[in-house]
């Protein structure tokens, strides 16, 4: 097993989930280990029923892990039993997400889906609004700030998307299978812009991925197997 | 902050306001019917206030003239007037009869009024809105405008034909059927009055008993006969007092020395509102809780589907962060608007179609307040339950798996 020895973005060190008690004890996530720099895209690779959901949830501090140590930055978010108190507020200022589908609001307009996170965490709505449009364009979607998502097409929508999951400049973004419904050449754009995100916020992403179009683009790839994480180094194949 | 609720509203307004439309067809029903309750209160008081009496004197032990039949003879009222406090004692008759008009039937109360004055002789319709008021001693009648006569109009009341020379307006009974003012004499005929037929086999039922054929009693079965074609009855004699003159006074002397009933107007309206319309009232009463359970039901509903249909987004949204306070005040505020939407449609429905209605409908300020109250209530809890719904939904639904 490979280890990175750079510190911040995300540590998780021998997490376990389980799921029932006693008979009906189910170890979903048996000895999970991870590390992801800030400004670093890692592939997260596994069949089904291999754990990644389990995972995403943990490290989305949706689910509580059994054991172990997850640490966002210098931030201890779990240990051995222990968790932050206020969930929701990490999920709102450390964490962003990146769904299959795009899963905008379809009753606010782009600008407001993606300054909506930062007018939750109290930024006046003019500052929101700002850093919203700032990130839009930098994803060549600000010409559609005022469009309602209907009216925007899947590439856009998960631009859009990447633009929510950034706003709050999180030190980690959860990116799950972002690229299935797209074509190569829109899935190779996402992992593109991903990358380009993930270097100037010095965000680190985890890409949960069945997609072979952009498994060579990591430079790094975590398989989960059985609830267990392996480390191996990959392509790291630039992108046109 | 962004206002979700509002947001959501205006993306789609049209769902927001046809239902609300929905909705507010069945407050304007509720509202209609608390107006109909109304109606009977206003008729019953408009009924006391219309015959201008402080005391209202009928049969000893009944609840006339308006409640109970009630019969006195009609020289009654001259003891009355000898009565200290007294000003006015005037007869007065009532009978609800069907009059043909036009080819149609209407169904009105024929008030039989003594000779007197208008304002002055209490009975007598208190203004006009077209003709003139009743001059003749027989023939002529002045009528509510709901009865749909109007001026010069005949009708046939029992055998005899009376010529509408008045119209008047609010004058109705207790029951909401629109008043017929005749003179008294005639009302008085009116209400026991036969066909030809049934007074000739009446005499000649009489004619044929030998107790009013007796030899030695000349005269008897003429005298018999007369009586029976008359009748010296009248419902109530309707007392006004001299100023600062205590009813109560008043109405004991008369129970005491006339040995008849007498109402002051409290009493009266008591009768009206607390008897006579109370088994109304109630029904009235079970269809607006019906109505108002109905309302909350469908806008639980509502409320609950529109919340279903945005399960995923309040997912994400609870993912990202949101409070679930902002979610609940989301979907308690989508819940008023509804409200809102349906009050107002309501309200102007109820307004529009009041006036159509057979009956006197009125919607007072108040129940306008007190049900606009009641549906933001009914809103507000209508909406706990898809608020507990959204509490529930696991953030973890967006991500899935």
């Amino acid at each position: 097993m490979l280890m990175s020895q750079r510190v911040g973005g995300v540590r998780i060190e021998n997490l376990k989930k389980q799921y029932g008690q006693g008979e009906n004890a189910f170890l979903a996530l048996k000895d999970v280990n991870m590390q992801v720099a800030p400004g670093e895209v890692v592939g997260l690779i596994g069949p089904s029923g291999s754990g990644k959901s389990t995972l995403l949830k943990c490290l989305g501090a949706i689910i509580d892990p059994t054991e172990g140590v997850m640490k966002l930055g210098d931030q201890v978010i779990y240990d051995q039993g222990w968790k932050v108190r206020d969930l929701r507020a990490l999920r709102r200022d450390k964490i962003g997400f990146v769904f299959q589908a795009p899963y905008l609001i379809p009753f606010l307009d782009v600008v407001d889906n993606v300054a909506l996170l930062p007018m939750l965490a109290g930024v006046p709505n003019g500052q929101a609004r700002e850093k919203a449009l700032h990130l839009l364009e930098a994803l060549d979607v600000a010409h559609r700030a005022q469009a309602m998502p209907s009216q925007l097409s899947g590439g856009e929508q998960q631009r859009v998307a990447i633009a929510r999951g950034l706003v709050n400049r999180p030190p980690i973004i959860l990116a799950d299978e972002p690229t299935a419904p797209l074509d190569s050449e829109r899935a190779l754009a996402v992992i593109r812009i991903l990358n380009d995100m993930a270097r100037e916020y010095e965000t680190a992403i985890i890409v949960v991925t069945h997609d072979e179009k952009i498994i060579p683009t990591f430079k790094r790839i975590y398989h989960i197997r059985d609830g267990i994480t392996y480390e191996e180094a990959g392509q790291g194949r630039p992108i046109n | 902050m962004i206002n979700l609720a509002s947001r959501d509203i205006l993306h789609s307004w049209g769902k927001f306001i046809f239902t609300g439309m929905g909705l507010g067809l069945l407050i304007g029903v509720t509202l209609v019917m608390a107006g109909v309750y109304r109606g009977l209160v206003s008729d019953g008081k408009s009924l006391l206030d219309n015959s201008g009496a402080d005391v209202w004197v009928v049969q000893q032990d009944t609840l006339g003239p308006y409640a109970e039949p009630s019969s006195l003879n009609d020289d009654v009222y001259r003891g009355i007037l000898g009565i200290p406090g007294v000003e006015q004692a005037t007869n007065i008759t009532y009978l609800t009869m069907q009059v043909r008009h036009n080819d149609t039937d209407v169904r009105v109360m024929v008030v039989g009024i003594a000779p007197g004055m208008a304002g002055k002789t209490p009975g007598w319709p208190r203004f006009l809105v077209a003709g003139r008021h009743i001059t003749r001693s027989h023939y002529e009648a002045v009528a509510d405008i709901a009865t749909g006569l109007k001026l010069g109009d005949k009708i046939t009341l029992r055998r005899n034909q009376y010529t509408v020379v008045g119209l008047t307006r609010r004058m109705v009974s207790s029951g909401g059927d629109p008043m017929v003012f005749i003179p008294l004499k005639d009302a008085q005929e009116a209400q026991f009055l036969k066909n030809n037929e049934a007074i000739w086999l009446d005499r000649r039922k009489t004619q044929a008993n030998p107790e009013f054929n007796r030899p030695n009693v000349p005269g008897l079965l003429d005298s018999i006969l007369t009586s029976r074609t008359s009748n010296l009855s009248v419902n109530s004699v309707l007392v006004t007092l001299k100023e600062g003159v205590d009813p109560v006074q008043v109405i004991t002397n008369i129970e005491r020395w006339k040995y008849l009933t007498a109402y002051g107007r409290a009493d009266m309206e008591d009768i009206l509102v607390g008897k006579m319309i109370a088994t109304s009232a109630r029904q009235i009463a079970m269809f607006l809780i019906i109505l108002a359970v109905v309302s909350a039901a469908i806008v639980a509903f509502i409320i609950y589907t529109l919340t279903m249909d945005k399960i995923r987004e309040i997912a994400v949204l609870k993912l990202i962060g949101t409070r679930n306070f902002t979610i609940a005040s989301m979907i308690v505020q989508q819940s008023v608007v509804l409200g809102i939407i349906g009050f107002v449609v309501g309200k102007i429905t109820s307004s529009f179609s009041a006036p159509y209605f057979p009956k006197y409908v009125l919607i007072m300020p108040e129940d306008s307040i007190m049900g606009f109250v009641a549906v933001m209530i009914i809103c507000i809890l209508a909406s706990l339950v898809a608020i507990r719904m959204a509490l529930r939904v696991d953030p973890a639904e967006a991500v899935g798996g």
